[in-house]
This record gives C-alpha cells, sequence and structure tokens, in this order.
C-alpha cells in the first residue's frame, strides 16, 4: 500500500525574506517544493518533514564576569524536538569568566551532534 | 555656549557606537580620515545588537547566519584593526549649529564622561548615528493605574539577555514588532508563560519568519485587530483588557476581555533619536522622523552625514551597516576636502500608497539603493517603477513589515535631461 500524497505550507526561516512554500510530500518524502526563491528553502522543507531544525541560543550564568549572564548559541542548528532538554540543561550550567566568543560551553548538548558556544567574549569583572 | 577648558579638534566623529556607527567609524579610516572617533554613552561599543542575541543577522554582509554580540564583533574587530578610536561612557549632549573653520562649515558638540567631565569637540565632519527608540507606554493611552510589570520589549529584552533579571512569569505581548515576537519565544525558553500576543493593525507588522520560529513554534497565539485598553493591579500588573479594534481604530463595544498577566511587553513601533539633530538644525523627514539625506547620506548641513535607525528605522542589521559606511566614507572624504556632491540634486516623489522613502534626495553621484516602506499590505503581484525609465521590478508582494528596495544608477540619473528635477516612485498591483 503506498501512501497518499499531500500539500503541506511551509513558511521558510532561513532568511528574512519568508518564503511560504507549497511543499507536496508522501509520507517522510518531500516530492516537490514550490514558491521558494532559493535553494535554501528545498531544504528547509525536507528538513520540516522529517526533523524539523533549528538554530537555537539562550544565555547561561556568567561568575566573576563583566555581565552576569553570557549569550550562548548552538553551533549548527539542532531538532526543535530538543529545545527544552537543552534550555532545561542551560539552566543548571555556569561559565566562569574570562569567556571568549566561539568557546565550547557545553559539548555535543544533550546528544544532539552539536555544541553549545558562548556568542561572544565576557571579561573579568 | 563658550569654551570652558579649549577644543578637541578631530577630523571625523562619530555619534553613537551601534552598528551604523561602527561600520561608519571603520569606513572614515579606510577614506584615509586621520582622528575619528566614536563617542558612545553606554560602557561597551556595540549598540542594541549586544542584547539581541537571536539568530539572524548578517546573511547579507557575511553569506552565514550570526547573532548580535557575534555580528558586532566582527564590526567592532574591523574598527579597532582600522584605528577607529573609542570614548566610551561618554554622551554627547549638546550640539551646536555647524560652525565655520578654515573657510569650510565644521561640526561643533559637547560630550560629558565620568572622569574627564564636560568637553568640547570640533569635528570636520560628523556622522549621526544615535539608532532609535522605542515607542513607550505613554503613547498608548492606556486606562487604569501605573503598576509595575509594563515595559517595552527591548527593555526586557535587556534585562532577560544581559542583565539576568527575568520581567515576570506570565507574559502578554502588544504589538507585532520584530522585538516583541523575539521577546515572546525568549521568554519562553527562560520559563515564563506567553498567554498572547496582540496587534492592533489588520497585518503583523513584524518580518512573517518570526511568526513562524517564534510564535508558531511554541504554540503562542497572536490576534490581528486588537488591542490592550486597559490595565489592572495597583503595585503590580494583575491582567489587562483587551478588545477587538474596528475599522475605525476604535475598540469594538462588547468585546472587551479581561486576561490575567503580571508582565506586559510592549513591542509597538520605533522611533528614531533626533535630539542632537534638531538642535544642530538639521531638516528632519516627518514621514522618516529621521533627517532628510541624498545617496551620500549627507544632510541639511554639509559637515553633518547621518546613517542607519536614526534616519529610517531598518528590517536588516545588514542594510544599517551598509549606510553606515557610505556615511562614514563620506564624512571622511568631506573632511579631506574631497567630496563631490555633485552638480544637479533630484528631489524624489512618491506614489500615495508609499509611506516612507530614504534617501529623499539624489545627486547623481553615487548608484545607491532607496528604501521605502508602503502604507497598507498589497497582496499578489504588483509592479515597483522610478521614472523617468530608472527602475522596474515586479513584486510577488509588498508589505508594511518589509522594506523595498529601488536600485538607482548615478549614471543614468546623470544622463536625464537638465530639465528633470526629480525621480518618481511609485508601486502599483497589476
Amino acid at each position: 500500500m503506498s501512501l497518499s500524497e499531500e500539500t503541506k505550507k511551509f513558511l521558510c526561516v532561513s532568511c528574512p525574506v519568508g518564503c511560504l512554500l507549497k511543499v507536496t510530500v508522501q509520507g517522510k518524502e518531500v516530492l516537490s517544493v514550490a514558491d521558494n526563491g532559493c535553494p535554501l528553502g528545498v531544504k528547509y522543507a525536507q528538513n520540516e518533514v522529517v526533523n524539523p531544525v533549528r538554530t537555537f541560543t539562550s544565555t547561561v550564568r556568567a561568575v566573576g564576569a563583566s555581565l552576569p549572564v553570557c549569550p550562548v548559541r548552538s553551533r549548527t542548528p539542532l531538532p526543535l524536538s530538543k529545545v527544552g532538554d537543552v534550555t532545561r540543561e542551560l539552566a543548571m550550567t555556569e561559565a566562569a569568566a574570562p569567556i571568549s566568543i566561539g568557546q565550547v560551553i557545553i559539548k555535543d548538548v544533550c546528544g544532539t551532534g552539536t555544541d553549545i558556544i558562548a556568542s561572544r567574549s565576557l571579561g573579568k569583572r | 555656549m563658550s569654551d570652558i577648558s579649549g577644543v578637541r579638534e578631530i577630523d571625523v566623529a562619530v555619534i553613537g557606537g551601534g552598528p551604523a556607527g561602527i561600520a561608519a567609524a571603520a569606513a572614515a579610516r579606510k577614506e584615509g580620515a586621520e582622528r575619528v572617533v566614536v563617542f558612545e554613552r553606554d560602557w561597551e561599543a556595540g549598540g542594541i545588537l549586544q542584547q539581541c542575541i537571536h539568530p539572524g543577522f548578517g546573511l547579507h554582509m557575511f553569506g552565514e547566519e550570526l547573532t548580535g554580540p557575534e555580528y558586532m564583533d566582527r564590526y567592532l574587530k574591523q574598527a579597532k584593526d582600522a584605528g577607529v578610536e573609542f570614548a566610551l561612557n561618554t554622551m554627547v549632549f549638546q550640539m551646536d549649529p555647524p560652525v565655520e573653520a578654515d573657510g569650510r562649515r565644521a561640526a561643533s558638540f559637547w560630550v560629558m564622561n565620568p572622569q574627564t567631565g564636560i568637553e568640547h569637540v570640533r569635528a570636520k565632519a560628523v556622522v549621526l548615528a544615535m539608532g532609535c527608540r522605542e515607542r513607550p507606554a505613554g503613547a498608548l493611552g492606556l486606562a487604569g493605574s501605573r503598576p509595575a510589570g509594563v515595559y517595552t520589549a527591548g527593555t526586557a529584552q535587556r534585562f532577560v539577555n544581559m542583565e539576568g533579571y527575568m520581567p515576570g512569569k506570565k507574559v502578554v505581548i502588544m504589538g507585532t514588532g520584530d522585538i516583541g515576537l523575539i521577546m515572546a519565544r525568549r521568554m519562553v525558553l527562560e520559563g515564563a508563560e506567553v498567554v498572547a500576543v496582540f496587534e492592533i493593525m489588520p497585518w503583523v507588522s513584524g518580518l512573517r519568519r518570526n511568526i513562524a520560529q517564534c510564535l508558531d513554534d511554541f504554540g503562542i497565539p497572536y490576534y490581528l485587530e486588537h488591542s490592550v485598553c486597559e490595565l489592572h493591579g495597583k503595585d503590580r500588573l494583575e491582567g489587562i483588557s483587551v478588545a477587538e479594534i474596528g475599522k475605525d481604530r476604535k475598540p469594538i463595544d462588547g468585546t472587551l476581555r479581561f486576561i490575567g498577566c503580571d508582565t506586559l511587553l510592549l513591542a509597538v513601533g520605533l522611533i528614531p533619536e533626533n535630539e542632537l539633530s534638531r538642535m544642530a538644525g538639521i531638516e528632519l523627514d516627518p514621514s522618516t522622523n529621521g533627517p532628510v539625506v541624498n545617496e551620500l547620506l549627507q544632510t541639511s548641513a554639509e559637515c553633518v552625514f547621518a546613517a542607519g535607525n536614526v534616519v529610517v528605522v531598518y528590517d536588516l542589521v545588514d542594510f544599517v551597516s551598509e549606510a553606515g559606511e557610505r556615511a562614514g566614507s563620506s564624512a571622511a572624504l568631506y573632511a579631506l576636502g574631497k567630496l563631490d556632491t555633485g552638480r544637479r540634486e533630484f528631489a524624489i516623489e512618491t506614489t500615495p500608497n508609499i509611506r516612507v522613502v530614504s534617501p529623499q534626495k539624489l545627486c547623481g553621484e553615487r548608484d545607491t539603493t532607496v528604501f521605502l516602506r508602503v502604507a497598507e499590505p498589497v497582496e499578489g503581484r504588483c509592479k515597483l517603477w522610478a521614472e523617468p525609465g530608472i527602475f522596474s521590478q515586479t513584486l510577488r508582494y509588498a508589505r508594511p513589515g518589509e522594506m523595498n528596495e529601488v536600485k538607482i544608477s548615478a549614471q543614468k540619473l546623470r544622463e536625464l535631461p537638465g530639465d528633470v528635477k526629480s525621480v518618481k516612485i511609485g508601486l502599483e498591483a497589476f
């Protein structure tokens, strides 16, 4: 028995243009993508069907630094379904000054395969 | 004001150390200006991007998606490498109309700093890069008392992302500006509940992708044509009353309902910050709330240049940096006595469905992008044009939340017959 085709709409978040993609899928397979302004739209649609991913950003407590918190990001996009786990992990994380931009704060966060890194430098208070 | 303790003489002064100012200062040095100083009132340079920790910056400039602090880090390195000087914790509090110096106009202003006190600065050219401010609660005419818990979205953003404070636990957001949408997601990630986002207009004012990735991803509902009308609570906010808004932009009778919350964030628009421009007597445009500029980003005072959100509120920082570079390079050339402002001037006229246009004048010296915003959404194919015969492009849609660009070639302008004194920009649906 073959799965039936269906048309889904996704708003691509790859760039500020925000194309409204028309995506034909069969199960978890993307058959076609229309109304995308660039190739990023095709990749976005494929991810949305199989495993939506987002670049994750937040802060961690900074100890002894010129600010009480340090902004962090995931080095690469991570699964949307893991965002809750990652926020809880970050709530328990501290980074000690000095912190340099790009420094790894958590390696392979929650088994996502990507690292949480500092997105700015912070000197000692 | 008269001199107190002599005058500090510099070549190019940049007022404001945000994205526009930093790009301007680096460009001014690269163009050959000797002493270039950025005056920044905060303890560090970087401006608002230091609190914009979300991704989405730099796709245009660097071809990758950076967070605000990462984007600023690159530009600050460029500026430092280029030999830009920084005056931090230093506020420009008074700007004089341009003065005569060596037979040319120069900028004169006054700064204060906790260590060095008050100083008088004279610069051969100045770049205004003060950015913008958020429209405050007072502009909304909210009924009720004045409890704690009402913040502009940007203030809350600074609390959460830089100062490490949470403004509240149960949040309502008024306005669909990008900062409001970004803060909706941010508050959820920090453990708060975001009840709803309300927008008075029939359309979203921020980027669509922020509806998708900030609201839809987290199941936060938003309601168009709704407005918060009343605040409840005495010491602390206990809730708000919200009503549906009719075509006359007034609340519809019988639609008022109460929503419990301890925090209200306002994302209801940005206003260019031009107190200093006014003091200097620079011509302002009532539709942008910023200085009138030409494509060199020169204002009505020939030694004063302006760039970024102080001129017109942009959607993307990449364009702010680009404008900063242009203003910085123009200011340096002026300071060196090498700026050619052209022999012609064209005024830009627009059709009534265009609300904002910047620059407002062209002199035909440099190829340029004219940025504009439509007054109301045009859903469907439309044509954006500049006459006579300068530009034409078909768009899939035009929306107030997303600026449109008109590319203008200096060569084409210069080739126009001598009696042509204006360029008309228009947008029409097919």
